[in-house]
């Protein structure tokens, strides 16, 4: 089962990426090759093995749910591509 | 004066006002500038920003609080936010971005008095091997300017080789401090996951990546480690743990590890013989070394890129050309503004893992493949637990090759298997450095060692060992070799 057109589609949706008509072709190449490449996990007995998202095991740590800072907006929307009073600012959405 | 002092000469001249920090530093930024051959830099810091920084290091000394670092001109890979200098992560993406703050690992090093003079090259977000991602072209490897010097920490690599700073700071996902250690001849730390803060560190891979020092010699790195290294509540897998003492256990008392498995696939016969050399040296000094398994570890390329590009995916969504970063212009709705910023600034090897990552985390092939790894990475990991019931380190090579030619490797799978040996450590989240260990045909080759978690000190007690009875860590590249 390799990867089509249509999934090429259907993941430059779900990652917000813009590919031109050579890009998808190499895209579709390269993540075949990709996926041969990770297949390999299949064949590892993994039955009652548990997943390990952390390499110690460790779970996130839990603090007082109590306000701890300040955040100052400015110096971040000072960086941002286009602001105005202190919105960020995106093409029109709703008409 | 050499270029090639170690930190603590250089630290014994500041304090016997032998020199001074803003000379050192002015030293470092004008060889800085001479070595744009190298582009092992994506930004100098201006003179009177670095000088600023330089004098009040040597009042710090003046005071009688510097620490083994201040003064000291330092490099941060680009990856570590800086407050007030560009932060590029080696991508058009952020190629006007400015933080505004500093990574935990500056302020550290920072408030230690350390002088920062550049932020070096690196491949893109971190992703790749050579440092031939870098949206600012690739940084060379000091020994052989048509060479990589490996990636992606591949410009903090070819920055120290070179001489142009004794510290550097780097960042290992699967292998970006150890493998670019290796190629250009140093010494690189990657420690164990949790140990130093990834506040401020741009995110790849977040259950895998962690900053590490990149020195000449083992002794350098565990003095930027004792600086860099420590809990940070900030960062929510930071460990919440003292600094283990370094105990300077002798070779003698020491059991050390071949993985088989990482020998058997080792094909290159003179980097086998370099790593023997070690393995003999290490002997010699009375250590005791016996062969041992990791059954899973032809498993660990594949698990380890599902599980990095699957995280790669969910953590570059960041980047949507609204909040900071490139954006393109004229959009003309949402949609064409996120799909036109993001391919216009990302690579093409961070779009090929996006996609990746996006495939194996979408409907239908999260079990198959994402928890699929996260259940072969727990085997992965206990396999390295199990023998360290056994021994105190593992021993084996770095890299499958020594620096390979710009270009030479043009096919990203071939590419990935530059990682074969240094993903293992990644995934178990254990500690595991480089270290030189001689050269074939006049290029650097550098051996592993990797110990248990939390065992930095180990390495460095053995690392330390071993560059005292070996003379490979004090070799540099000439200007005939450049």
């Amino acid at each position: 089962m390799g990867i089509r057109e249509q999934d090429i589609d259907k993941l430059c949706v779900l990652a917000q990426l813009g590919l031109d008509p050579a890009e998808r072709t190499r895209a579709r190449a390269d993540l075949n090759r990709m996926i041969e490449m990770i297949d390999a996990i299949s064949e590892v007995a993994t039955d009652g093995i548990e997943p390990l998202a952390h390499p110690l095991d460790a779970t996130a740590r839990l603090r007082a749910d109590a306000v701890t800072e300040a955040v100052d907006p400015e110096p971040f929307q000072r960086i941002a591509p286009l602001t105005r009073d202190g919105l960020y600012l995106v093409p029109r959405v709703v008409e | 004066m050499s270029n090639f002092r170690s930190l603590a000469e250089v630290s014994a001249a500041l304090d016997d006002g032998s020199v001074s920090s803003v000379e050192l530093t002015q030293d470092a930024l004008r060889r800085i500038r001479a070595a744009a051959d190298l582009n092992a830099f994506i930004t100098v810091i201006p003179d009177d920003r670095a000088l600023a920084q330089a004098a009040a290091a040597d009042a710090m000394r003046a005071r009688g609080t510097a620490t083994a670092v201040t003064g000291i001109p330092i490099a941060h890979k680009d990856i570590f936010c800086t407050a007030g200098v560009r932060t590029s992560c080696g991508s058009r993406m952020l190629d006007s971005f400015v933080a505004p703050y500093d990574a935990g690992v500056v302020e550290r090093f920072d408030a230690a008095g350390a002088v920062l003079v550049g932020k070096t090259n690196m491949d893109e977000f971190a992703m790749g091997s050579s440092n031939e991602t870098s949206f600012y072209g690739p940084a060379r490897n000091p020994y052989d300017l048509r060479r990589v010097p490996g990636g992606s920490s591949g410009g903090s690599a070819a920055a120290v080789a070179a001489g142009l700073v004794c510290a550097a700071t780097g960042t290992d996902t699967g292998g970006s401090i150890r493998q670019p250690a290796a190629f250009t001849g140093i010494c690189g730390l990657k420690p164990t996951y949790g140990r130093v803060s990834r506040w401020g560190m741009v995110a790849f891979a977040s259950s895998l990546d962690q900053g590490g020092p990149m020195a000449r010699s083992v002794a350098d790195a565990e003095q930027l480690f004792n600086v860099m290294a420590g809990f940070d509540p900030r960062d929510s897998t930071s460990a919440d743990r003292p600094l283990e003492p370094v105990e300077r256990r002798p070779l003698s008392a020491l059991r050390i590890g071949l993985p088989r498995e990482y020998h058997a696939a080792l094909t290159s016969a003179p980097i086998a013989a370099r790593i023997d050399d070690a393995r003999r040296a290490l002997e010699r000094a009375g250590a005791t070394v016996v062969d041992v398994a990791l059954p899973h570890t032809a498993a660990a390329i594949p698990t380890y890129y599902v599980i990095a590009s699957a995280e790669a995916s969910t953590n570059l969504s960041r980047f949507d050309g609204v909040r900071y970063g490139h954006r393109c212009v004229d959009a003309t709705d949402l949609n064409d503004l996120y799909r036109r910023s993001r391919s216009e600034g990302f690579g093409l090897e961070v779009q090929r893992r996006i996609l990746t990552g996006t495939y194996t985390l979408s409907v239908g092939y999260f079990d198959a493949y994402y928890l699929k790894a996260q259940r072969v990475r727990r085997l992965i990991r206990d396999d390295f637990m199990h023998v360290f019931r056994d021994v105190d380190l593992l021993m084996a090579p770095t890299c499958p090759g020594t620096a390979f030619a710009l270009g030479a490797v043009s096919d990203p799978i071939e590419m990935y298997q530059q990682d074969v040996f240094t993903v293992g450590a990644s995934l178990a989240g254990i500690p595991a450095m480089s270290l030189p260990c001689g050269f074939v045909e006049g290029l650097p080759v550098g051996m592993q060692l990797m110990a248990p978690h939390f065992g930095e000190a180990t390495l460095f007690s053995a690392g330390t060992a071993y560059q005292e009875m070996t003379d490979w860590h004090l070799r540099h590249p000439t200007a005939d070799t450049r």
